[in-house]
């Protein structure tokens, strides 16, 4: 590893006036939280204020050590030339790391929802605290590594220059996964805002979107220094997830803070004011970060791995436009037949029916670019994941119209149906889109000839397919039951069945699910191993060597993964 | 990076020209089916905007939304269809309300109706403890069968419902005390292993024949007079029956030591003030029905 080069002649790792910044901003950060450690008004404040002290000065001592070793001559974890792929390395080795917790706690507070006795009475790891964690541990934590480090690397790619920023890209890396320990260890001691997939409180909001923000301008910087005319479409939809998530974020927790040494605030808003920013926030959380984020790896990963062309430019600026367009309306239909005035619902409710053709042009796209590849399906099962991913894609969305029509929703709101449609959203289409590109990046980025196991990327891609069609298969019985029988009414006008009586036929849907989850939970642990052995350089003897070359068979990965200049 | 025309092999498609590390894309157009059926979705919703309420606006007088062809508010349909299944009901309501618990009890067409409506409320406001079967539970009497606390004939249950047991709001509320003999120092743990020993007699479960003779005197002392000499409650005190070998709190020897040196003094809500009595009525009859009622 060459140490020369970089801006200026200067040794690349050493300091510059922005890590001199930033160094004096975490040193400043490192006491501002010693001082509200010691001053806290309850304990998760403290405990919290600690991790970020130590983080900060972790943080300090870091960039000191790389300036020193840059002045050795030593090699930095990354030469400064080329494209940064080291934090996407660390970035895919977190997706996989997170995945792993957050489907644990899933698969452990499904099993609490079938035998209630699992929560040996312990606050700490009861269903209310377990499920955020297992929430914000699939979609943000898994998730959000998987599109921060697919972006990374996809941008560079598609834009032929190197990630903007010395430190912001690692700041972007760190910080996040700062966050996503703030917000976990706060849900374990009880630390909620109460809002659905924005739990974590006021000071961990800030610490975000001072992170999200970072990673916005990196982002933008990368994109402004291309080498190509055109922005390639996976960038529009990371771009339009990046701004839109900061937007929702600052929108949904405008809160007051109880004091500076509080872990606890509350909201602006109130009644169904409040709840309408919620499923403004939440619903556009699935459709900015769920689907525009994974869209834009869609985007990338299916035409490379397919080595063909996508199926049409028309189409994708087209079904961008009007996703970007019609998404931001639909969250009222989650506040169906509530306080939420009528005009409110029938807007949601149409709009998330206009949105279903737009989702849609995602999906063609994607399954279209296979054509005159379709015998990929047979030979790589990483292609097969990928397919099947793009699939649940149009499952999902047209469910979730459906869904959103209120006699519909009369049936399937609040009931387990809801449950499996999220689930055949995130397992199906987040998960194995995920998956597929983690398996494409893991031998590009460590510079492997294969992946260690292609027959293995097989075991994985059955077994959680089976965990999938269990869980909401068992969803999709247990919710329409749930909805019947609360609805159910006998001669005389009375209900039928108690909520008690309703609890008790959902039983054994809930361990054919818990048994789903952990199917799913085991593919996963297949796939770990299997990059794991991948990253040390392994091959699993006596498998043909078949489609497991780069996607690109003229272009090898070495040769592309220079920017030319 | 070209911009020339290029023409994709395999499809025979023209590329835009452009290619991103290797990924170029086809000309194709919009496919028609996808265009046409996203048409006739903003179509759909433009309809549906017209029948239903819909667009918020701006008028001199504040905000205010357009309200739909048909004047269709939610509120309305609800009040709607509870008004009218309470219309169905009216005449069954009414004559309930009116007459004695015991002439409901003669009435076919009203039983019928008021057993239905004392399923659904006992399901909803008692199955939590007494459970959906009404089987009970550690604590919480079993109704299905003729073991009454606080009598069984159906105004007594209903008084029992309208009251409750031990509901401080309530100041009719049915009241009395199982004494905590060993907290309060009534008894030493001897006389109370005893007098264990003796209930457990009762039912010929007694382990030690010489302690429950012992424990018989102690119990003629201190529990006759709620429990009565036989042993077999009363139920104007509320006093249980304990020769029965049906346990409110478990009849093996540890709980009963417990139940005899803690006292026990479990609560029940007094409904009146929750629901009408009609409906206390209604439950009272479906519980006497359930196969125990006197």
């Amino acid at each position: 590893m060459a140490v020369s080069g970089g801006a200026g002649g200067r040794l690349h790792g050493t300091m510059t006036t922005s890590s001199y910044l930033t160094a004096i901003v975490l040193v400043a950060g490192a006491f501002y939280s010693l001082v509200v450690a010691a001053k806290a008004y309850d304990v998760p404040m403290a405990v919290h204020a600690w991790i970020f002290t130590l983080a900060f000065a972790a943080g300090v001592l870091a960039i000191g050590n790389r300036h020193f070793n840059a002045l050795k001559g030593l090699p930095g974890a990354d030469d400064g030339k080329g494209y940064n792929d080291t934090v996407v390395k660390y970035g895919v080795i977190a997706t996989l790391f997170w995945g792993i917790a957050g489907m644990l706690a899933g698969f452990y507070i499904a099993s609490e929802l079938a035998f209630p006795a699992l929560n040996f009475d312990f606050a700490y790891i009861s269903f209310g605290r377990l499920r955020p964690v297992h929430t914000s541990g699939v979609i943000f934590a898994m998730g959000g590594n998987a599109l921060i480090a697919t972006s990374f690397y996809v941008v560079q790619r598609t834009c032929r220059a190197r990630l903007a920023g010395d430190i912001a890209p690692w700041f972007v890396f760190w910080g996040y996964n700062l966050f996503i320990v703030i917000a976990a260890t706060g849900y374990l001691m009880g630390v909620t805002e109460g809002r659905e997939y924005a739990e974590p409180e006021w000071y961990t909001d800030i610490w975000l979107t001072i992170v999200w923000v970072t990673y916005l301008l990196v982002f933008l910087v990368t994109l402004m220094k291309r080498k190509e005319p055109h922005i390639y479409v996976a960038n529009w939809f990371y771009l339009a997830f990046i701004v839109t998530i900061a937007m929702l974020h600052l929108g949904n927790n405008l809160t007051v803070p109880v004091s500076i040494f509080s872990s606890k605030s509350f909201s602006a808003f109130s009644g169904v004011q409040d709840a309408l920013i919620q499923w403004w926030y939440g619903h556009n959380a699935v459709g900015f970060f769920l689907t525009a984020g994974f869209l834009g790896m869609m985007y990338y990963f299916v035409p490379k791995r397919a080595g063909r062309p996508v199926y049409s430019y028309r189409l994708s600026i087209i079904h961008f436009w009007a996703l970007i367009f019609l998404y931001i309306w639909a969250g009222p239909h989650h506040l169906h037949y509530t306080a939420l005035p009528d005009w409110a619902q029938t807007l949601g409710m149409t709009f998330s029916i206009m949105l279903w053709m737009p989702s849609w042009g995602g999906m063609i796209n994607g399954l279209m670019t296979l054509s005159g590849a379709w015998d990929k399906l047979r030979t790589d099962p990483v292609i097969r994941m990928l397919v099947v991913s793009v699939a649940f894609y149009g499952m999902s969305t047209f469910e979730g119209p459906l869904m959103s029509i209120k006699a519909v929703n009369s049936l399937s709101h609040y009931t387990d149906w809801t449950i499996g449609h999220v689930h055949s959203g995130a397992m199906g289409w987040v998960g194995f889109v995920t998956f597929g590109a983690v398996y494409c990046l893991v031998p590009w980025l460590w510079k492997r000839e294969r992946l260690y196991s292609i027959a293995l990327v097989s075991w994985h891609f059955w077994i959680s397919t089976m965990g999938i069609v269990l869980y909401i298969t068992a969803m999709w019985v247990s919710g329409i039951l749930q909805g019947l029988m609360w609805r159910a009414y006998d001669a005389q006008g009375f209900l039928e069945y108690s909520f008690v009586e309703t609890v008790a036929a959902m039983h054994t849907f809930y361990v054919i699910r818990a048994l789903g989850g952990l199917l799913y939970l085991t593919g996963t642990l297949i796939m770990v191993y299997n990059c794991w052995r991948t990253i040390r350089g392994d091959v699993r003897v006596g498998e043909p060597i078949i489609a497991n070359a780069p996607a690109n068979a003229n272009a090898p990965v070495g040769a592309l993964a220079q920017p030319a200049e | 990076m070209s911009t020339q025309k290029h023409t994709d092999e395999i499809s025979g498609v023209e590329t835009t020209g452009h290619e991103w590390d290797g990924i170029r894309e086809l000309n194709n157009p919009l496919p028609k089916w996808w265009i046409y059926t996203f048409y006739v979705c903003i179509l759909w919703s433009l309809v549906y905007w017209v029948i239903f309420p819909a667009w918020p606006y701006l008028s001199s007088g504040g905000w205010k939304h357009t309200a739909g062809s048909y004047g269709y508010t939610q509120r309305g349909e609800v009040s709607a269809e509870l008004q009218k299944v309470a219309e169905g009901r009216a005449v069954f309501m009414k004559q309930i309300d009116a007459m004695p618990i015991e002439d409901i009890a003669k009435n076919d067409s009203l039983m019928e109706v008021a057993l239905a409506g004392g399923k659904a409320t006992f399901a909803d406001n008692c199955a939590p403890c007494h459970g959906s079967g009404a089987a009970g539970g550690n604590g919480f009497p079993n109704l299905n069968d003729d073991d009454w606390l606080w009598g069984g004939k159906l105004a007594d249950i209903q008084t029992t419902l309208t009251h409750g047991i031990r509901w401080e709001a309530d100041a009719d509320t049915r009241q009395n005390m199982m004494p905590r003999f060993l907290d309060d120092k009534m008894l030493t743990r001897e006389q109370i292993n005893d007098v264990a020993e003796y209930v457990l007699s009762l039912s010929n479960k007694a382990d030690d024949a010489a302690a429950a003779t012992r424990g018989s005197e102690v119990f003629a002392a201190n529990c006759v007079s709620c429990h009565g000499a036989d042993a077999k409650g009363n139920q104007e005190l509320g006093a249980p029956n304990l020769t029965d070998a049906i346990w409110l709190y478990g009849g093996d020897k540890a709980t009963i030591v417990t139940t005899l040196s803690h006292g026990r003094g479990g609560v029940m809500p007094a409904w009146g003030a929750r629901l009408p009595g009609s409906t206390i009525k209604e439950l009272a009859l479906y519980v006497h029905s359930l196969g125990g009622g006197k």
